[in-house]
């Protein structure tokens, strides 16, 4: 075969795709809840529809769950490292929210860009830079956790990154002291982040319509991320030390520095998430960082499909969906039309746990699978089946 | 002095695993001894409270470890076991058979309770390997560690609505005297502890070393394909540890709930966590390293929360964190363990 019939995939055309679906994606939520929501002409009860099964801030906030997930399945779709304290990342960010502003350090009169009036005290840097300053601190801190910790078998990794994502929120939780310093308010939390400017206009943590918009886009950037990467040198490297990382670094891959930038590049997105999420309840509450968060947004990447982008973003905002409003929406109903009094939120344990028991057992590769994880993942079947001596099929 | 020996990378990291462990006994010791001065009293009090709690989780990694020694999961869902049996061991001395005080009859109920509670930890175990865990044996690693986590989150929800939302306290049917040696308070709690820990720590000891069923325990840790050519049922070996360390989370669950009173569903991935750091640090996979850790973990956490110059309570997590974290990265085969060459 000469090398001239070999061409390489067109990587800018079949990459740029997406863009249409997501913008036309994006433009209908945007109509839906920006214009159609406001219209006085809408029947009364797709507005109630609309508020009960999916108000604004809920899609709000299944986008910044979107932009996390997208975050983790790099390090456990890509790069196959189990990470269990992602939480940690999103605490983090949330806090660089929470630092860079708001009046928190009351003492300090620092203003860059910021959204409020030049004589407030506090340090208040614009949003857009705050989401890199957030972004990054993240990155470094993945960084500084993989470091460290990276040469350890898989399920040590995890153990670790568990112990992690208990420690930093505990820190924030405890920080109202921590040596002498408040650091994060402890439990009560920092409250009023400033809000976003987008140059016409200040969003304040009401302007759903707007922000979506906002969020929208950081998960633009996040799925250009993700799948950039993948198609890249680094990206190839991590599905490599997914597949196998004996045979990856025979061939050269260097394994720290890979699996390293998974983990910065991971929570990085966490950084994004946090701080979005901080503009999006309008505060950071240390409460709100705890373990399951972390296995939420391990269940919405393994039930969408691990490595798969948009399976992640499937499994993202179904699940988020269901824990923040679907569950207790159905069991409103459930309840009025049956007349029975059942807690539905304190399901969501039973439905997470399933999920993840559920997707491993019979489908591994997730609702939208990628196939290249498909094949691995149903590697160990085949010497199963030969092991006990059954017949192939 | 031992010489160092290995390639130069690994002398490295045996300078580093010595300096480490040297300037960490170091600081221990010179925090315990400031506190000794301080109040020698107080550190008996909270080194007694601490090595009980050691024992309990003593009890609790040794499921782990077990688990992990023979198959190499890391059973998220063990901690969560414990609480179960904490709160089936409250309703069958107090709601079934509605023992409350500290007399005869109470004391029958909870010698039949740790039996019924042992009982259903290895069920319940047993259970969670044949549904779970046995289908995805060959599978890659991440499988199973991921459906470890989903059925913590389902035994949670068991919990939840067995015990409800809130903490519950239950009465305690073991009488609550102390007992002083000098000014030392001993509760008749830590006792009963001893008197029923120890002994089941040394069952278990038997059975791994000296019983037939303990040989092929070892064996299918050591080769599984091997152990089944020599005629060993794998996976009933299998299912036998998980039932030995149900067993011992279930007598834990028990002398937990006896002991603080307290049961509340998310009780099971603070201590369970806690008792895996312990297998960690003792070298998961060695039974005494498991105790030997247990009871590190308990004396510094009790230490920590109840000296005079420590972090406090509200840092316990954070400090048995912080010794897991450390042990991985600079001793991950533990203290007792033995360095394999496997740890890519």
């Amino acid at each position: 075969m000469s090398t001239a019939l070999v061409k390489p995939q067109n990587v800018t055309r079949s990459n740029r795709k997406w863009i249409i679906g997501y913008s036309i994606a994006g433009a209908f939520l945007y109509f839906v809840y920006q214009f159609l929501l406001n219209w006085e002409g809408l029947p009364l009860g797709i507005y109630d529809a609309i508020n009960r099964w999916m108000p604004p801030a809920a899609v709000n906030e299944s986008l910044v769950y979107v932009i996390m997930a997208l975050g983790l399945n790099i390090v456990v779709g890509y790069a196959g490292l189990l990470d269990l304290g992602y939480v940690a990342f999103w605490a983090i960010g949330g806090y660089c929210a929470g630092w860079f502003m708001s009046e928190f350090f009351y003492f300090l009169k620092i203003h860059f860009f910021g959204a409020v009036p030049a004589e407030a005290p506090g340090i208040h840097i614009n949003f857009w830079l705050v989401l890199i300053i957030g972004g990054f601190v993240c990155a470094f801190f993945g960084a500084l956790i993989g470091a460290p910790t990276l040469r350890l078998k898989s399920d040590y990794l995890a153990l670790v990154t568990l112990g992690f994502g208990e420690i930093i929120p505990q820190i924030f939780f405890n920080g109202e002291n921590f040596f002498g310093f408040n650091i994060s308010n402890g439990t009560k939390g920092i409250v009023q982040v400033d809000p976003i400017p987008v140059g016409f206009k200040d969003l304040g943590p009401f302007d759903f319509g707007w922000k979506l918009l906002i969020f929208l886009f950081l998960a633009a950037v996040m799925v250009f991320i993700s799948l950039r990467l993948r198609r890249g040198r680094l990206g190839r490297a991590w599905l490599a030390i997914r597949e196998d990382e004996l045979a990856a670094s025979m061939m050269g891959v260097p394994l720290m520095r890979t699996k390293l930038l998974s983990y910065a590049v991971g929570a990085f997105a966490g950084g994004l998430g946090g701080v979005a999420f901080a503009t999006h309840v309008n505060g950071v509450y240390a409460e709100r960082f705890n373990f399951a968060i972390s296995i939420f947004l391990l269940a919405m990447v393994v039930l969408g499909g691990m490595g798969n982008v948009w399976g992640v973003i499937l499994g993202a905002f179904v699940l988020s969906w269901v824990n923040g409003n679907g569950l207790s929406a159905f069991g409103a109903l459930y309840n009025e039309r049956f007349g029975t009094e059942i807690d539905f939120a304190s399901f969501t344990f039973l439905l997470f746990g399933l999920v993840l028991i559920l997707m491993m057992l019979f489908r591994r590769e997730g609702l939208l699978p990628e196939s290249r994880l498909k094949l691995v993942l149903h590697e160990g079947d085949i010497d199963e089946r030969e092991a006990s001596g059954k017949k192939a099929r | 002095m031992q010489k160092f020996k290995g390639t130069p990378g690994q002398i490295r990291r045996q300078r580093i695993e010595r300096t480490g462990a040297i300037v960490i006994s170091l600081v221990l010791a010179a925090w315990i001894l400031v506190n000794l001065l301080k109040s020698p009293q107080q550190v008996a009090q909270v080194a007694v409270l601490g090595l009980r709690n050691g024992l309990l989780y003593a009890l609790i990694a040794l499921g782990y470890t077990l688990v992990y020694g023979i198959i190499e999961l890391i059973n998220f869902a063990h901690g969560d076991l414990f609480m179960l049996s904490a709160i089936f061991s409250s309703y069958f001395i107090t709601v079934w058979f509605k023992q409350d005080e500290s007399n005869p009859a109470g004391w029958l109920t909870f010698i039949s309770a740790l039996f019924a509670v042992m009982a259903f930890g290895a069920v319940i175990n047993v259970l969670i390997e044949r549904l779970a865990y046995r289908r995805l044996r060959n599978a890659p690693r991440l499988a199973p560690l991921i459906t470890a986590v989903g059925m913590s989150f389902l035994l949670n929800f068991i919990g939840l609505k067995w015990n409800g939302s809130t903490p519950r306290q239950w009465p305690s049917v073991i009488p609550n005297n102390d007992i002083y040696i000098g000014e030392v308070r001993i509760n008749m709690t830590t006792i009963l502890l001893l008197l029923v820990g120890v002994p089941l720590l040394l069952a278990l000891n038997f059975i791994v070393t000296n019983t037939k069923s303990g040989k092929a325990m070892r064996a299918t840790a050591q080769d599984k394909q091997a152990a089944a050519l020599m005629g060993i049922n794998v996976n009933k070996t299998i299912a036998f540890t998980f039932a030995i360390g149900g067993a011992m989370a279930g007598a834990a669950g028990l002398l937990y709930q006896q002991s603080i009173g307290t049961t509340n569903y998310n009780l099971g991935f603070q201590l369970g966590l806690i008792a895996f750091t312990s297998a960690v640090l003792g070298g998961i996979g060695n039974l005494w390293g498991a105790v030997v850790g247990a009871l590190l973990i308990g004396l510094v956490q009790g230490l920590n929360d109840g000296l005079p110059i420590a972090f406090g309570q509200q840092w316990s997590q954070t400090v048995v964190f912080a010794i897991l974290i450390t042990i991985l990265v600079f001793k991950p085969a533990g203290l007792l363990g033995k360095v394999t060459t496997e740890k890519v």
